[in-house]
């Protein structure tokens, strides 16, 4: 074990992953000479050579279509947008290419593509989005979500060998600021959720950086024990993990970043609400983003994100009902 | 071809070499295109009595664009075809009563009754099915050229688009990478002079085929409606690219001579227009050709229709898919080990030698 940042983490899965299986290649913008604009792959074109760290023409569908026509003669290519904002040029042959291709024709589509995502820095509408959903909703597609580093590392790693196309949600904010222990060597995170922390009152539901700004917002509050869920992955979702805390607990806040309607948030809504509405004590409660553009001034942009006081507000009433 | 220059102007030349072909290669091309074209009829009879559902998409008079390009591929090679390319899924191996079947959404077509008419491939023959948000396949197409020269083989890859399909950005993210990286690949653009309704003036300032000059490679132009021209160019192309030539953009010159779909009577097109394309339809050049070897073209005409017959009657015979598998297989699992694309067949006699 050592510890290391989130950031360090993914760069580990990665490396580790390259070392074993030659068919993984890296492609991106900037990722070779540079190291990556977050240097996540820093090092790595000295260690794997221009052949497997691949710096692209700044072409997001070119990115993700080659690694498609990779994918499928052999290689297991991982595709870095240098933001996820930048994964709507290459929106069409993620969702239509690869994501259908298994289905309509017996042929998977081992592809990662990593999505540096996230607010929190005054990167503005162009560079702290959190689309996970547009990929929820494109069946064939896998999506994760680390919040650890631990959970960095193996979920990459997971994603590699995973034979479908899997979207690999990095949050920015948590790159450099979280960090943990870290295991040597090759492991896999499965894609299902983790009890961040056990509780008894109420359960909290988050995935990504949210998942440190619940903990932060319910380490004290009244004396009141408060699970959280680490979703980990959103598709597939975890569903009898959820089902579970809310049956433990019955009352449930759920936490996204991203924007409000149709967040991953409210898929767990829903799925509480038709499968386990005997067992609340309360409403559903949601905290996210409003519908509105992630603004780039720091007032506007901590208005709008989800903060620690928030989340202790909106636990705080629930516990009350 | 006739010209070393980096590309040529526009319109149809013809380059026929029958250095490549045995007598056996060009009646095997017209077999090849008689197929598609009896295979295609019969889809459309199919729909008229209501056994294909949604509409209907066939490549009537462009048969020699798929069947003459596909001919000059290899077994390792890999493809990808567009709907008016037919011929390149009879070409690799794909049977009548397979496509028969997957027309008809049954079982035993290509996707399963997963996704409808031509819009398969099938990967046991190499082939990767389109997408309809064209030409997202030259992409694909360009990324098989990258692993096959990252790992130094010596194949390549092909894939059909149309005169629509130059004015979306993937032709230019594909032609510009392939170029950057001189790859292995091979760009037919089929140009058919209409995209559904929209003739080509309204879709470029320049011939497209001029662009390829500007990427770093050679563009050339041909007569589409020449099987042996298409064959011939396509094989020049490979052989480039097999050498490290990197890619070819062929520009097929041809029409469409039917509707976009079933459903679409084409007024928008001058009929004079189709009468003047019609005096070059491929199939009767190429049987011209063949009968003037000595071959029996109408012994093969007959030989071609009973296969049909047969087809018909197995993809007829068959089951719809099951409704309860319809949520299957939209991931694949684990266990299932490493599924790739497969070789396919290669009929051109230059490969067995």
């Amino acid at each position: 074990m050592s510890e290391m940042t989130y950031l360090k983490a993914i760069s580990d899965g990665l490396r580790t992953e390259m070392r074993s299986d030659e068919r993984v290649l890296l492609m991106g913008e900037d990722i070779g000479v540079f190291g990556g604009a977050f240097k996540v792959t820093d090092g790595f074109f000295d260690e794997f050579g221009a052949d497997r760290v691949m710096d692209t023409p700044l072409a997001e569908s070119a990115i993700i279509g080659t690694a498609i026509g990779a994918a499928v003669v052999g290689l297991r290519p991982v595709c870095e947008m240098q933001f996820s904002d930048f994964i709507a040029c290459g929106f069409d042959q993620l969702v239509n290419t690869a994501a259908k291709m298994y289905y309509r024709q017996d042929l998977p589509v081992n592809i990662t593509v990593r999505l540096p995502s996230g607010g929190g820095f005054s990167g503005g509408p162009f560079h702290s989005q959190n689309p996970e959903s547009w990929f929820m909703h494109a069946p064939g597609l896998k999506v994760v979500a680390p919040s650890t580093a631990e959970d960095a590392k193996g979920l990459i790693i997971a994603a590699m060998r995973d034979p479908n196309p899997v979207v690999f949600m990095e949050h920015k904010h948590l790159y450099r600021r979280v960090k943990g222990e870290v295991a040597e060597g090759s492991y896999e995170t499965p894609f299902r959720a983790r009890v961040a922390r056990e509780g008894d009152d109420l359960v909290v539901i988050a995935y990504g950086a949210m998942v440190h700004t619940v903990l932060e917002a319910t380490t004290d509050l009244a004396g009141a024990s408060i699970m959280v869920l680490d979703l980990r992955s959103l598709v597939p979702l975890d569903e009898e993990a959820i089902l579970d805390a809310v049956r433990h607990c019955s009352k449930v806040v759920i936490v996204d970043e991203a924007n409000e309607t149709c967040a991953a948030g409210a898929q767990v809504a829903a799925l509480i609400a038709e499968r386990s509405f005997e067992d609340l004590d309360g409403p559903v409660v949601r905290v996210a983003s409003p519908d509105c553009p992630i603004p780039f001034s720091p007032p506007l942009e901590a208005a709008v994100l989800p903060s620690v006081d928030r989340v202790r507000e909106a636990c705080r009433q629930l516990l009350e009902y | 071809m006739a010209t070393s220059s980096t590309h040529v102007r526009s319109g149809p030349t013809t380059h026929t070499d029958p250095a490549h072909l045995t007598t056996d290669d060009r009646s095997g091309l017209l077999r090849d295109m008689l197929m598609m074209r009896a295979v295609e009829a019969r889809a459309m009879n199919l729909y008229r009595q209501g056994k294909v559902p949604g509409s209907f998409y066939d490549g009537f008079g462009q048969e020699a664009v798929s069947v003459g390009a596909s001919w000059a591929m290899a077994a390792a090679d890999r493809l990808c075809a567009l709907h008016r390319d037919l011929g390149a899924h009879l070409v690799r191996g794909v049977s009548p009563a397979t496509i028969l079947s997957q027309y008809m959404g049954r079982e035993a077509g290509v996707t399963s009754g997963r996704d409808g008419n031509v819009h398969f491939g099938d990967r046991r023959v190499g082939c990767v099915g389109m997408t309809s948000m064209l030409p997202d396949m030259m992409l694909v197409a360009t990324g098989m050229a990258m692993a096959f020269k990252l790992r130094g083989e010596a194949r390549c890859a092909l894939t059909w688009f149309g005169d629509g399909s130059t004015s979306r950005g993937d032709f230019h993210e594909a032609m510009n990478w392939a170029g950057v990286q001189r790859l292995p690949v091979i760009f037919v653009l089929e140009n058919n002079q209409y995209a559904y309704s929209t003739p080509t003036n309204l879709q470029y300032a320049v011939d497209p085929v001029q662009r390829a000059a500007g990427y770093g490679f050679r563009g050339v132009s041909i007569d589409g409606n020449d099987v042996e021209a298409v064959f011939e160019a396509t094989r020049e192309a490979r052989e480039r690219a097999i050498d490290g030539g990197g890619p070819t953009l062929i520009e097929a010159v041809t029409m469409r001579m039917h509707g976009h779909g079933a459903h679409d009577d084409m007024k928008y097109v001058p009929k004079a227009l189709v009468e003047e394309w019609r005096k070059k339809d491929p199939i009767d050049r190429q049987t011209a050709v063949v009968s003037a070897l000595g071959c029996d073209v109408e012994a093969l005409r007959a030989e071609v229709l009973a296969e049909l017959e047969q087809a018909t009657e197995v993809a007829l015979a068959g089951p719809m898919p099951d409704p309860r598998t319809a949520t299957d297989r939209v991931f694949a699992p684990r266990d299932a080990g490493e599924i790739l694309l497969e070789d396919g067949a290669a009929p051109w006699s230059g490969h067995r030698q």
